[in-house]
């Protein structure tokens, strides 16, 4: 009797803990979705952001945001695929590989404050590249490289030693193996930690805060010269990003809508995360089945 | 009768631990040659120092001799590619990469530099029959190898094997993470092809060993104990610890 009983008890302190938990989460996600979603408009995603009326939109945040994003992906993804790829297939077990580990454990922690202040005094100041869209790239290359690399040797390392041996013992070089059979049979992975890492960088905001900058310059969407200042494919001019937005029209934004505007802004934060999280699971259950093929025709 | 691998006191060790004690053997050409012997007594390391399998491991040491149609495949000249394009290799569990049948049949060949898409549709064919998998995978060749049966993916890595030409296969175990009929199968499809191919298969299946190969090899402990025409061994073997091990009193 005395067991059953605890067994009762532990279940139910179980269940409570976990109603906390959904609680919470549906607590916050329920309102910011509540509180943005009825402000959020056409009118609100295509005009610029105001500076000192009310009415402004997001725009060029929006961009800059997805902007950031490929560029950052550009720069980080294929530095990450081929620490991944050492660190699974050609490593062996010594001090050095071990130092690599815990040095890309002890980034993926770092704060990302302390990563925007380091990309400010390296590629703002050092550089001389100011407060431009390449330097948030490049801080958010660091912030997103360790991250990104641990989850792509994963990846790799679960494609099973048996299909590596098939490889070689079919006489293709170590190369030929990893690129014609362990890749393509880690790709759904790959790609969800790719666009898991996505959702990271995309609301990311004290990394960018010193180093893409805080203030929107004039951008014109026809203008498709990179080189020209005005050009919203320019990498050299200041960005603001949604997420930076938000913590601007907050501390130091004086339009008299503060409150509409960021609500509405981490709406559509949070939807496009979740459209991120929700494209990783399909694109990567499809990949799967597509390259394992329970079901293909 | 033409030895295509021989093998002269091989020995390997891991470090300072001496896995095989000098092992020579023999293999005939178009032959089926078994290694038995009970687990952990080197039959799998042996069948793979025989394509040089054991290479990457740390630690280890090989050393006497092993000649593919007399070179010395551990040599520095030896091309590690071209010899495992002769000497193939078949796993346990079956190990289909994951694209289309053709594609896993077709791999081998495009990476040997076969562009003439003509010769590799006639190769898979023929290598999907010579495997006896052809029928059950003629209509569907565009689908996923690792969609099949687990005898089928077997079959369908011996036709990969098979597709490059080797004039050796090497076995490890083929059949004992299959069921009985899957196996059955496969040890017929083994029966067929053994008179166009040398192979040399790892088997715990005793009776397997004794329905389809021509030599045997009893291997214990590091060291070969036996070798011989299958009949003769199965019926007389040389030695007592031979006739005890494959009447079942250990092992």
């Amino acid at each position: 009797m005395k067991a059953k009983n605890t067994d009762k008890i532990a279940t139910w302190v179980i269940y409570w803990l976990v109603a906390i938990v959904v609680l919470i989460l549906a607590g916050i996600l329920g309102n910011i979705l509540w509180t943005g979603l009825p402000h959020l408009s056409w009118h609100f995603l295509t005009s610029e952001a105001s500076s000192y009326q009310a009415g402004g939109g997001v725009r060029d945040q929006l961009f800059n945001s997805i902007y950031l994003l490929i560029l950052t992906t550009i720069i980080s993804f294929p530095i990450a695929l081929g620490a991944a790829i050492y660190l699974s297939e050609y490593a062996s077990d010594n001090w050095f590989t071990s130092l690599i580990r815990t040095t890309i454990e002890i980034l993926s922690s770092l704060p990302s404050i302390v990563v925007g202040l380091f990309g400010y005094l390296l590629f703002v100041v050092q550089f001389g590249l100011g407060f431009s869209i390449i330097s948030g790239a490049l801080a958010l290359t660091f912030f997103n490289l360790p991250i990104l690399t641990s989850n792509m040797e994963q990846a790799i390392n679960g494609v099973p030693q048996s299909q590596r041996e098939a490889g070689l013992a079919l006489g293709l070089s170590n190369w030929k193996t990893i690129r014609g059979i362990v890749l393509p049979a880690a790709l759904p992975g790959i790609l969800t930690g790719l666009i898991l890492s996505a959702g990271r960088i995309f609301g990311e905001a004290a990394a960018l805060i010193y180093t893409a900058g805080q203030s929107g310059s004039t951008v014109n969407y026809s203008n498709w010269n990179p080189f020209s200042p005005t050009s919203f494919l320019n990498v050299m001019r200041p960005a603001e990003t949604l997420a930076v937005h938000i913590w601007k029209v907050n501390t130091e934004g004086i339009i008299p809508d503060a409150t509409v505007v960021s609500a509405a802004t981490s709406a559509l934060l949070v939807i496009v995360v979740i459209l991120f999280n929700l494209g990783a699971r399909y694109l990567g259950n499809k990949l799967y089945q597509k390259l394992t093929a329970a079901k293909a025709k | 009768m033409k030895d295509v691998i021989t093998a002269k006191d091989v020995k390997l060790s891991y470090g300072s631990y001496e896995a095989l004690h000098g092992i020579s053997l023999n293999f005939h050409e178009d032959e089926l040659t078994a290694l038995i012997g009970p687990s952990g007594c080197g039959k799998s390391t042996f069948l793979r120092c025989l394509n040089r399998m054991n290479d990457d491991i740390e630690n280890i040491n090989i050393t006497g001799k092993i000649l593919f149609e007399g070179q010395d495949i551990y040599s520095p000249k030896m091309d590690l590619v071209e010899l495992r394009k002769e000497v193939g290799m078949v796993f346990q569990q079956p190990t289909p990469f994951p694209f289309s049948v053709y594609d896993n049949i077709a791999y081998g060949l495009r990476i040997a530099g076969i562009k003439d898409k003509e010769l590799i549709d006639q190769r898979v064919e023929e290598s999907l029959k010579q495997a006896a998998i052809w029928r059950e995978t003629k209509d569907n060749l565009k689908r996923n190898a690792q969609a099949f049966s687990g005898g089928q993916q077997q079959r369908i890595c011996i036709a990969r094997a098979l597709a490059i030409r080797p004039k050796v296969v090497l076995l490890d175990e083929p059949t004992s993470a299959l069921d009985p009929i899957s196996s059955s199968e496969v040890e017929e499809t083994l029966m067929d092809l053994k008179r166009k191919y040398t192979f040399i298969m790892v088997t715990h299946n005793l009776q397997q060993a004794g329905r389809i190969s021509d030599q045997t090899a009893f291997l214990m402990n590091g060291n070969l104990i036996e070798a011989g025409k299958t009949e003769e061994m199965f019926i007389a073997p040389k030695k007592q610890i031979t006739s005890d091990y494959l009447n079942g009193r250990f092992g």
